[in-house]
């Protein structure tokens, strides 16, 4: 057991410069790419298991989630006149470069997977533009928490494991809220299921991240994004109870989709301001590198936080003297 | 290339924040009094490039072996008796890091950032579009985003100065050699003596931060000579390059959307009509 750290901080001043972005933009982006992503996936299957209305309902909703992310990750550029300085490389390195060249391969599939279906011409393609959407999709609806782990912000950067399940499995059950709202019932079946198990990977990787990041933790528990991350398990909690339980009654079908999306609107926010809170407090920056250090003091090999998957890159060692050099 | 700062020479002059501003050209950064001791500037910013951090704490100073305690007492270091010992004033000039494995770097989606060929790292501000993503990646809060322009700005280590044979503007503003600018290799000997010399003098509590290629960013290009812990600094005890860990991130996102792909083929399947 580590002893406890004692904390000290400069003035409690933050040791990060915490993110600049918006969240109504990037919190919002977050929520409706996933919506698109695995509105694409399910609109595949629903088109292949002969669904068309839910397909065609599920197919207009990407495109139109997708308009407005667009919309709203260009508006939060502080530069919005560079955005295709995005283009400019390609980096694996920068989630954000990967997402900017997904989100441009995906785009365009969605779109004519949409076009096919709402004009009835080249039906063919449309079904591969189909299947390319809902694998490009499924892509976007995940980078996006590579996106947020990738930064020195704790409480993303700790829970790198659990947040693209958590956003997976967000983006499921919103996809699967807008087909209960949309869809008859007699086309709603695929969409009660994939309710079911959005929520259970959602629910799972959030009490994951609660247990495993100690301290760091605390913001998905407690203050602002602690009670929209709870109303947020709550609220999907019943509307897939209700989807489930009422099958084919179409107003509350129509009710737990709309739950559903909100729901998965207020993880996102939920996610987004739990790693805020943990850029804007010095001790969540201080106290677990304060306690790693101490423990490779004492002789204990440990590596650095979430370097357990054998990630060391190339080059770069997982396991390093300390940052400071006594003598 | 890079910066050596030895704090325990700082007398907290802020000519490097002055000198930096007015050769970088950088806009004020505010005009308030914080109450932080003499530190107005609070921080690394896009518009503060160095930040002379002021520390003011009753420590008892610590004593080594062979220090001759009645010969250091006239000068204060130790008062007999008192537990909470004398009071102190920390002063230390902080820069960005220029770190070994830059964050910063490797997250920018535009390529605006780059390694120099001292390496160092700078921001082209003609291709920097805003998107905000170096700021959190930095472990250290350095770079951030200035308002009204919208772009991430952070030090240069003086790029256009150091590449015709001049020293940035910070070291050679300082006063009193607190920041030294130089070869790394060359900087780390020079470091690692002056602890020595500082042990020997009695003050045991002198640390490098930064100097070992070893760390969690490969080594600082800027590092410092410390007198307390980093933490009561505003550094982090223990930073690490986010991007160390991407290859597992990556893994665990394609697992997750290769997941939602079943899931919702599962989904249409099991609820095939007859």
């Amino acid at each position: 057991m580590v002893p406890k750290a004692e904390f000290t901080s400069y003035y409690g001043k933050p040791v990060l410069n915490p993110p600049v972005w918006k969240p109504l933009d990037i919190a919002g982006y977050f929520f409706l790419g996933g919506l698109a992503g695995a509105s694409s996936a399910l609109a595949a299957g629903a088109s292949w298991t002969g669904r068309p209305v839910l397909a065609r309902n599920a197919e207009v909703a990407a495109v139109g989630a997708l308009g407005l992310s667009m919309a709203a990750l260009i508006h939060d550029l502080g530069r919005p006149a560079r955005f295709v300085n995005m283009l400019r490389v390609a980096k694996p390195t920068s989630p954000m470069s990967v997402g900017s060249w997904l989100l441009a391969a995906y785009g365009p599939m969605a779109g004519a997977t949409a076009l096919s279906t709402l004009t009835g011409r080249l039906p063919r393609l449309g079904r591969a533009t189909g299947t390319a959407a809902a694998a490009l999709g499924s892509a976007v609806t995940t980078y996006t928490a590579v996106l947020i782990a990738d930064t020195a912000v704790p409480a993303w950067h700790e829970a790198h494991r659990e947040l693209p399940f958590l956003f997976a499995g967000s983006a499921a059950a919103a996809a699967a809220g807008l087909g209960l709202l949309t869809a008859p019932s007699a086309e709603t079946r695929p969409a009660r299921v994939l309710a079911l198990t959005g929520t259970a990977a959602e629910l799972t990787a959030t009490a994951l991240i609660r247990r495993r990041l100690g301290m760091v933790a605390a913001p998905y528990r407690t203050g602002r994004p602690g009670r929209l991350l709870h109303t947020a398990e709550a609220l999907t909690l019943a509307a897939t109870a209700t989807a489930l339980l009422a099958p084919r009654n179409r107003p509350l079908n129509a009710l737990a989709g709309a739950a559903l999306l909100t729901a998965s609107a207020l993880t996102r926010f939920g996610v987004f301001h739990a790693g805020l809170a943990s850029a804007r407090d010095p001790k969540y920056t201080v106290q677990p590198q304060r306690e790693r250090l101490e423990a490779r003091r004492r002789g204990a090999v440990v590596p650095g936080p979430g370097s357990a998957g054998g990630a060391a890159e190339v080059g770069q060692e997982a396991v390093g003297g300390g940052g400071v050099e006594r003598r | 290339m890079g910066f050596f700062t030895d704090t325990s020479v700082c007398i907290g002059c802020k000519a490097c924040e002055v000198a930096c501003k007015e050769w970088n050209a950088i806009p004020e950064d505010g005009m308030e009094l914080t109450g932080m001791s003499y530190d107005n500037t609070v921080g690394l910013g896009a518009s503060t490039w160095r930040h002379v951090a002021f520390i003011e704490q009753r420590k008892p100073v610590s004593v080594g072996p062979d220090t001759d305690v009645l010969g250091i007492s006239p000068q204060g270091a130790v008062t007999p008796g008192r537990e909470e010992g004398e009071l102190r004033w920390l002063m230390a000039s902080d820069v960005c890091k220029h770190c070994t494995h830059a964050a910063c770097l490797d997250v920018c989606p535009t390529g605006s950032l780059f390694r120099t060929e001292f390496g160092t790292v700078v921001v082209q501000e003609d291709i920097c579009n805003g998107c905000g993503y170096c700021i959190p990646a930095c472990p250290y809060g350095v770079i951030d985003q200035r308002k009204g322009d919208g772009r991430a700005w952070k030090c240069t280590l003086c790029y256009d100065r150091i590449g015709d044979g001049l020293e940035p503007a910070c070291a050679k503003a300082c006063p009193t050699d607190s920041i030294q600018y130089g070869p790394l290799d060359e900087l780390r000997e020079r470091a690692a003596a002056r602890v020595e010399t500082l042990h020997d003098a009695g003050v045991q509590e002198a640390r490098l931060y930064g100097a070992d290629p070893g760390d969690g960013v490969g080594g600082a290009g800027a590092f410092f000579l410390l007198l307390d812990e980093p933490e009561v600094y505003g550094l982090p005890p223990d930073p690490v390059v986010t991007t160390r860990d991407l290859p597992s991130m990556w893994r665990h996102a394609a697992v997750a959307a290769a997941g939602l792909l079943g899931a919702t083929a599962l989904a249409c399947l099991t609820g095939r009509r007859r």
